[in-house]
């Protein structure tokens, strides 16, 4: 599927610079897209990368630099220009309404009409043509939040193909998607190039750069370091190229040291807001100094089960012991004062207050602490001190305890969260997925705290969707599929043996 | 004598609920477009006070409705500016509007006519005056029916029959035009719109102009409709409780009327019970009546239609750079 060489560039980036107050997130980036490929962007959170794509399709406005469109000069002064040069984009977070149909979402904008009728039934009709070419159906009368993201997705791809998209961007598409929805999107994404459409995939996946991409550039602190045929790169140096830097893929450690049990769950069965029984009778310990991993694939009662642990749900039933004191059904202050440490799953519903500054997000949850303040009153300065000692420590980027937290990009973010959960020397830390979202110098970081908890004699609970990090990093692995452990398995059992386990397929 | 009591609570109960109507359809449009807009009070005043004094000097009732809505898109305009384009609190904005009409309103009354921030009594050809539909004089005294139709149906003024008129088209307008769906699309997520190539800004504009126009049909229908002049703060808090039918309505139109007409009959029936005791019970102060909406709203709104979901981006300017 090589591009011919005469054809122009679908896509011609020169010189394009952005600044957004003090932050320079684009300098002087060129890019060049042949066309009818698939090209990947690649970059740590924060590169740079959406800020570029964005550019493009008209979203905001480059302080400098041009662009042509199939070899012509084309002006983007906002989306609407971008989609009559034929871009159409998947945003990162998905640009839709929720509350409107699929068939809404798609026509708004290119209703056909100030009247809705006609507009709607062509664009039906349209619709129909398009989910049949591509393999894309989904119910257009379907209300968006009702949705899975994997569909949801799909609706913002269908919108882009229904506006006559010939280059469509893609912006971390695979973050919110199961390995198979994964795949599902590759294959469509693989048509769609086999009908001359050009399209750009923004990742910081290798392993997707890798697997579907004809050309790939990196970016790297707002600068384009690199270009290459995927044929011609390997991981190790993309992943350099990245970070600048060498990286470990996988963590090095030693062998685990168990003693004492920790964590003891005895017949745990936890139900979810609805009563369906989400966590179904399940046992297992975790002892000091071993890390046990559970893996499955997201929604088989992992979420449920450490929030049991955490103290933020109830259990039906069961029990839950810490250093063997039963612990069942105490808050998540009462468990934190026993020594349990949590980062949770989703550290922008759980784990931070994105308005609050790095410093107060650096305390919260033990902010009653005598250390942060007496009495009602938090003593301020005693807070920030200790927020730029985690700063300083865990590498947190900008350095400034006072910024709000919601500027920092993800990977800092659940920095901020990792450090205040370990600083605390928990004897029991509880981990969920404590890598999503994060880029991969952030990955590697975070990993080997996790580690150097264990071998300081800590237990710890992993819960991840990523393979990868569950057999990287655990001592043991307990598979978790449709509520039950389904396993127990060591890391160094394969991939597949796993998958076959995670898919309730084997045992 | 039953009977002769509840068709006047009715006709009272549409004579009241027709500015509740005008203003929570002006709620309606601004807030589905994502502007929150606690200042229709303050528009409803404006534009019963430019309604008043431009019937006042001109004699015409139409040019009064010109300008009652003239005034009320310009002081929309001014909430636009501060909440769309400069990307104010909206809450303050309307605020300060609110409390600008009823200052500037009484301060201007007083200037100009010097009859303690009233302007003066309108001749009736300068006021919208009631339509009497053919054979309701005959029909009067013909039982129910007839009393429905002398009284209810016949006998309002040309603001009263464009209130009911207004109503099937918002929801037209909302439901069936493209300006309607994207309009509806800005309140709920603005990125959409943006990245479908529509002008956020430019939207909402248009939407805060379609709520200054009701809003002007409103204050109209107060100075120069149902009273023949304006008063100081005439509105009397009918712009809340034109926000609170539009909560309890859940932001759509005809539930919008409903819950109008509800407010409304409660306020008649607070009127019609004024003086009168309550078997069982004896007199009744008459603040027990007026906090009824209210407290119905609170009520409601606790548990009984269920969640109120507003407009997801409601009250939520749109900035793209931080
Ligand atoms: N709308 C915005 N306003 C201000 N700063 C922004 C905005 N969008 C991105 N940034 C900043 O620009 C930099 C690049 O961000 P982005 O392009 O989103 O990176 P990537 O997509 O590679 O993760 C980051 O430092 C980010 O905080
Ligand atoms: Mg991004």
């Amino acid at each position: 599927m090589s591009p011919t060489p005469t054809a122009a560039p679908a896509i011609e980036l020169i010189g394009i610079d952005k600044k957004f107050g003090a932050v320079h997130a684009n300098k002087n980036i060129n890019l060049t897209v042949a066309k009818g490929s698939i090209h990947g962007i690649i970059g740590e959170n924060g590169a740079g990368k959406s800020t570029l794509m964005s550019i493009l399709y008209g979203f905001y406005h480059a302080d400098a630099g041009s662009i042509r469109i199939n070899g012509q000069n084309t002006v983007i002064q906002d989306s609407q220009a971008a989609i009559s040069a034929g871009i159409g984009m998947v945003h990162q977070h998905f640009m839709l309404v929720e509350n409107f149909s699929v068939l809404e979402n798609v026509i708004l904008g290119v209703e056909g009409g100030a009247l809705l009728g006609r507009g709607v039934s062509d664009a039906r009709s349209a619709l129909k043509r398009l989910e049949a070419d591509y393999g894309l159906e989904v119910d257009p009368d379907a209300i968006i939040e009702e949705l899975p993201v994997g569909l949801q997705q799909r609706v913002e791809i269908l919108k882009a193909l229904y506006r006559g998209a010939e280059i469509l961007i893609l912006d971390e598409p695979t973050g919110v998607l199961t390995p198979a929805e994964a795949d599902h999107l590759f294959k469509i994404l693989g048509v769609l190039r086999d009908q001359g459409k050009t399209i750009v995939l923004i990742t910081h996946k290798l392993r997707e750069i890798m697997a579907i991409t004809d050309t790939v550039s990196v970016m790297r602190r707002g600068e384009m370091v690199a270009t290459r045929r995927t044929t011609e790169t390997t991981v190790e140096e993309l992943a350099e190229l990245m970070v600048g830097r060498r990286v470990l893929l996988r963590v090095e450690k030693g062998p685990a040291a168990p003693s004492d049990v920790v964590l003891s769950v005895r017949n745990l069965t936890v139900k979810d807001g609805r009563g369906v029984t989400m966590v179904d009778n399940v046992s297992f310990d975790v002892r000091a100094g071993e890390v046990v991993g559970i893996a499955g694939v997201a929604g088989n009662g992992q979420s449920e089960l450490l929030e049991a642990i955490t103290g933020i749900r109830k259990p039906a039933s069961g029990e839950i012991l810490i250093h063997g004191k039963p612990v069942t059904g105490f808050d998540s202050a009462r468990l934190r004062a026993l020594g349990l440490g949590h980062i949770p799953e989703d550290r922008h519903h759980m784990g931070l207050v994105l308005g609050f500054e790095e410093s107060e997000n650096s305390v919260l949850g033990y902010h009653r602490d005598s250390r942060y303040g007496r009495g009602p009153l938090l003593d301020l300065d005693a807070c920030r001190e200790d927020a730029k000692a985690k700063i300083e420590k865990y590498d947190i980027r900008p350095p400034n305890c006072r910024l709000k937290t919601a500027n920092f990009s993800g990977g800092n973010q659940q920095k901020i969260v990792v450090a205040r959960e370990i600083e605390r020397d928990p004897a029991l830390l509880v981990v969920g997925q404590p890598t999503r979202g994060v880029d991969i110098g952030a990955i590697e970081f975070i990993h080997r705290r996790l580690i150097a908890m264990r071998d300081a004699g800590k237990a710890v609970l992993l819960v991840s969707v990523e393979l990868d990090e569950i057999r990287s990093l655990s001592d043991r692995i307990l598979v978790m599929f449709a509520g039950r452990v389904v396993g127990e398995k060591t890391p160094d059992t394969g991939e597949q043996t796993l998958g076959l386990m995670m898919a309730g397929i084997a045992a | 004598m039953e009977n002769l009591d509840l068709i006047s609570i009715l006709g009272s109960t549409i004579r009241l609920s027709i500015p509740l109507i005008f203003t929570a359809l002006a709620g309606l449009f601004t807030e589905r477009a994502g502007v929150f807009d606690i200042g229709l009070e303050g528009k409803m005043l404006f534009s019963a006070f430019a309604a008043a004094v431009a019937a006042f000097m001109t004699g015409s009732p139409w040019l009064g409705l010109l300008a009652g809505i003239t005034v009320s898109v310009l002081i929309s305009l001014i909430h636009g500016f501060a909440s769309i384009t400069n990307r104010g609190n909206q809450i303050v904005s309307g605020v300060a509007i609110n409390f600008l009409a009823s200052g500037l309103t009484a301060v201007l009354g007083q200037a100009w006519f010097s009859q303690g921030g009233r302007t003066p009594p309108l001749a009736a050809s300068a006021r919208f005056t009631e339509i009497v539909f053919p054979y309701a004089a005959e029909l009067r005294d013909t039982g129910f029916l007839g009393r429905f139709y002398a009284n209810i149906i016949s006998g309002h003024n040309i603001l009263t029959y464009l209130a009911f008129l207004a109503v099937p088209a918002s929801w037209w307008v909302l439901y069936r035009t493209r300006f309607g769906l994207r309009l509806r699309a800005v309140g709920e997520n603005p990125g959409a719109v943006d990245t479908a190539g529509i002008s956020v800004t430019f939207l909402r504009y248009r939407a805060t102009i379609c709520a200054g126009i009701l809003c002007g049909f409103a204050g109209t229908y107060l100075s120069i409709a149902q009273s023949a002049g304006f008063v100081k703060d005439m509105s009397a808090g009918k712009g809340y409780i034109a926000l609170a039918a539009l909560i309890f309505a859940k932001w759509r139109p005809v539930p919008v009327m409903l819950a109008c007409l509800l407010f409304g009959f409660l306020d008649a029936f607070a009127n019609f019970m004024q003086g009168k005791s309550v078997p069982g019970i004896g007199e009744v102060p008459v603040q027990i009546f007026q906090a009824l909406p209210y407290v119905l709203t609170c009520v409601l709104l606790a548990g009984f239609i269920g969640v109120a979901r507003p407009p997801k981006a409601g009250g939520v300017p749109y900035v793209k750079e931080r």
